[in-house]
């Protein structure tokens, strides 16, 4: 029965963690950055939907506040700093989002406290198997809510017009540039749709788990994991290896403990990068 | 090397010798600054010759720190014992106790990372650029966190490490261990400065200009790459060995293997300061150690927001760091060749 726990918990994780992934492999897609600060994009918004919980609004409609201001800081963020690296080497990137990964993390510790936090939801719990499976109805709620999320915007990509400049632009900038596409707002609006998903995937995270100020990295790293498993832009591949990651973790929390959880995660992280290098070094290539 | 460069040399030496009879009252910060200047210089090694951005290099700093602490209790006394009973004096070191463990310690925290370089090292330089930074940053963040689960080496209280023994006080402690790091970095520089006039360097070089071609010409690049990251791991352990005595208590996320300070500090001071370069990485933590310090002091509680802040700034703004910017200006002085009717054509056309 701990398995069916286990599995199902990890089934539920994992697509928020899909979730958060497909924002990740949306910007590297798009404006060649690896985004450290997706993780506290992540927290940020999960503190939202707790101010909400806060002042008697129930947090399930962080779900659609959330984003929205998500979006703005965003957009925010790439004025200020994620202009200035798009065009240069990805090391740059990702120092430069480590800053930003920094300053967030110290801003919301000031702001929020460095309290461990839950924004109560209040939905109850499911039994299954003569009550041997316990399942939170606010997980149930947040990954289908993620899903929800997720269809909107592939069709959103498919159907609409910056949906496909946003996809001509990662496909060849220059070209789309000639061809009229204004890359510079097409690369704000990724970084923006992206932090939206953040927000999201926070506000689902602060109903269901808990959030603290210093859990960001954790879920920029799994992200990361997820993308390189799945590759750039194929969005089934980020469901199942998000799902796939979220079951892991489970798993190696039941049987090592909890206090190796997010070890595990990274040196699963480590592991995967070693397999697939000794992989392709056999065809003498490396990863690139 | 010229007669004006030994003179430099030797300046240097006696202002640090007698640093700190000057200044008694930053001893300690002397100390952690040399420990800077040694991070930062072996981060270069990586960094700026080789051409691989690591972040992992804070795993073997904190594997330094662990190992120089547990030898020196676990010589004389139970380990599981000492950490259970959180640094009470139930144990004390008397003075040749603590000197021998230190010793074997040092000696313990500089050689067991290097040969942990030379393992991983094969798995992990096989990988390039991004998911190089990346799986090293996952490797030390790991490394923190296992490290934080370990029940014999404190596991999430920390580990007290031997208090200094009861000669002189407070002097004689900041004495001992400013000339302990300040040590470590004369064996650095040294070191490192000798490695840098040999082929080695033209290697590595060859290696962050194109890792195909120099494979394509020859060289066994993977080689290389694992003596240059062993370097970096020796000294790394040294001074990760000695800043645990320093700091007197050893977590394992805040102190040992903090990715998120120390780990990205010394990749900043060597930016800062100028990659690929001697004398960056040694300008650029002095610079960066000021900076901290008075963050430290006017900001107090806003030093997190105030770091992020330069991080982002040195990042977008000084990419090539101060050595970079000099080089730019002044390239006769780096032994470039230029050519003055160019270089006048240039100033006209502006």
């Amino acid at each position: 029965m701990i398995t069916v726990q286990a599995c199902l918990d990890g089934l539920l994780l994992g697509i928020l963690f899909a979730l958060i992934a497909y924002g990740m492999a949306l910007q590297w897609g798009v404006m060649n950055i690896i985004n450290i600060a997706q993780g506290d994009l992540v927290i940020l918004g999960g503190y939202i939907a707790y101010f909400m919980y806060l002042y008697g609004i129930h947090p399930a409609w962080g779900v659609i506040v959330s984003p929205i201001i998500m979006y703005f800081v965003g957009i925010a963020i790439y004025k200020l700093v994620i202009n200035k690296v798009v065009d240069r080497d990805l090391f740059i990137s990702i120092l430069a989002t480590f800053g930003i990964s920094i300053l967030f993390m110290q801003l919301m510790n000031f702001a929020f406290g460095a309290d461990v936090v839950l924004a109560n939801s209040g939905y109850g719990t499911t039994m299954l198997f003569d009550n041997n499976v316990v399942l939170p109805n606010s997980k149930i709620f947040s990954a289908f809510i993620s899903i929800v999320f997720a269809i909107c915007l592939v069709v959103y990509m498919k159907r609409s017009k910056l949906g496909r400049a946003i996809r001509a632009t990662a496909q060849n900038a220059r070209a789309a540039k000639i061809l009229g596409v204004d890359t510079e707002k097409v690369y704000a609006a990724t970084f923006g749709i992206n932090a939206a998903l953040c927000g999201v995937a926070g506000a689902l995270i602060s109903i269901t788990f808990t959030i603290h100020p210093y859990m960001g990295l954790p879920y920029t790293i799994r992200s990361f994991m997820i993308v390189i498993v799945a590759g750039l832009g194929n969005l089934p591949g980020v469901a199942m290896s998000g799902m796939g990651l979220g079951i892991f973790e489970e798993f190696a929390d039941y049987i090592l403990g909890t206090e190796f959880r997010i070890g595990s995660v990274f040196l699963l992280l480590v592991l995967i990068l070693v397999y697939r290098r000794f992989k392709l070094s056999r065809k003498r290539e490396y990863l690139k | 090397m010229n007669k004006n460069s030994w003179i430099l040399y030797i300046g240097i030496l006696i202002f640090g010798l007698v640093a700190p009879f000057i200044f008694p009252a930053f001893k300690v910060q002397l100390s952690i600054l040399c420990v800077l200047i040694v991070l930062a210089t072996t981060w270069n090694i990586q960094g700026g010759e080789m051409g691989y951005n690591t972040f992992g290099n804070i795993l073997f700093y904190g594997l330094g720190m662990y190992l120089c602490a547990s030898v020196q209790v676990g010589m004389f006394f139970p380990l599981a014992e000492w950490t259970e009973s959180g640094g009470e004096k139930t144990f004390v070191h008397t003075p040749s106790q603590f000197f021998q463990g230190m010793a074997v310690g040092l000696v313990v925290a500089a050689v067991v990372p290097t040969i942990v370089a030379g393992l991983i090292g094969y798995a992990i330089l096989g990988l390039r650029g991004h998911y190089f930074a990346i799986c090293t940053l996952g490797l030390g963040v790991a490394a923190g966190e296992i490290s934080g689960g370990i029940e014999i080496i404190g596991a999430g209280q920390g580990f007290t490490t031997p208090p200094f023994p009861n000669i002189g006080g407070l002097e004689a402690r900041g004495e001992f261990f400013y000339f302990l790091s300040f040590g470590a970095l004369v064996l650095t520089f040294i070191a490192v400065r000798a490695i840098y006039t040999t082929r080695f360097r033209l290697i590595l070089n060859a290696i962050r200009d194109n890792e195909d071609k120099a494979e394509a010409m020859g060289i066994e690049t993977m080689k290389y790459k694992i003596t240059g990251w062993m370097i970096s791991a020796f000294f790394c352990g040294l001074a990760g060995g000695i800043m645990g005595g320093l700091v007197g208590y050893i977590d394992s996320t805040d102190v040992a293997f903090d990715g998120r300070e120390m780990g990205v500090f010394m990749v900043l001071m060597a930016i800062l300061g100028g990659k690929g370069t001697l004398w960056g990485p040694i300008i650029g933590a002095t610079l960066f150690h000021f900076f901290k310090e008075g963050f430290w002091t006017f900001f107090l509680g806003w030093q997190y927001v105030a770091l992020g802040v330069l991080i982002v700034v040195i990042v977008i703004y000084f990419p090539e760091g101060l050595m970079g910017w000099l080089r730019e200006k002044y390239p006769e002085r780096f032994g470039e060749v230029v050519d003055e009717a160019d270089r006048k054509a240039q100033v006209e056309l502006k």
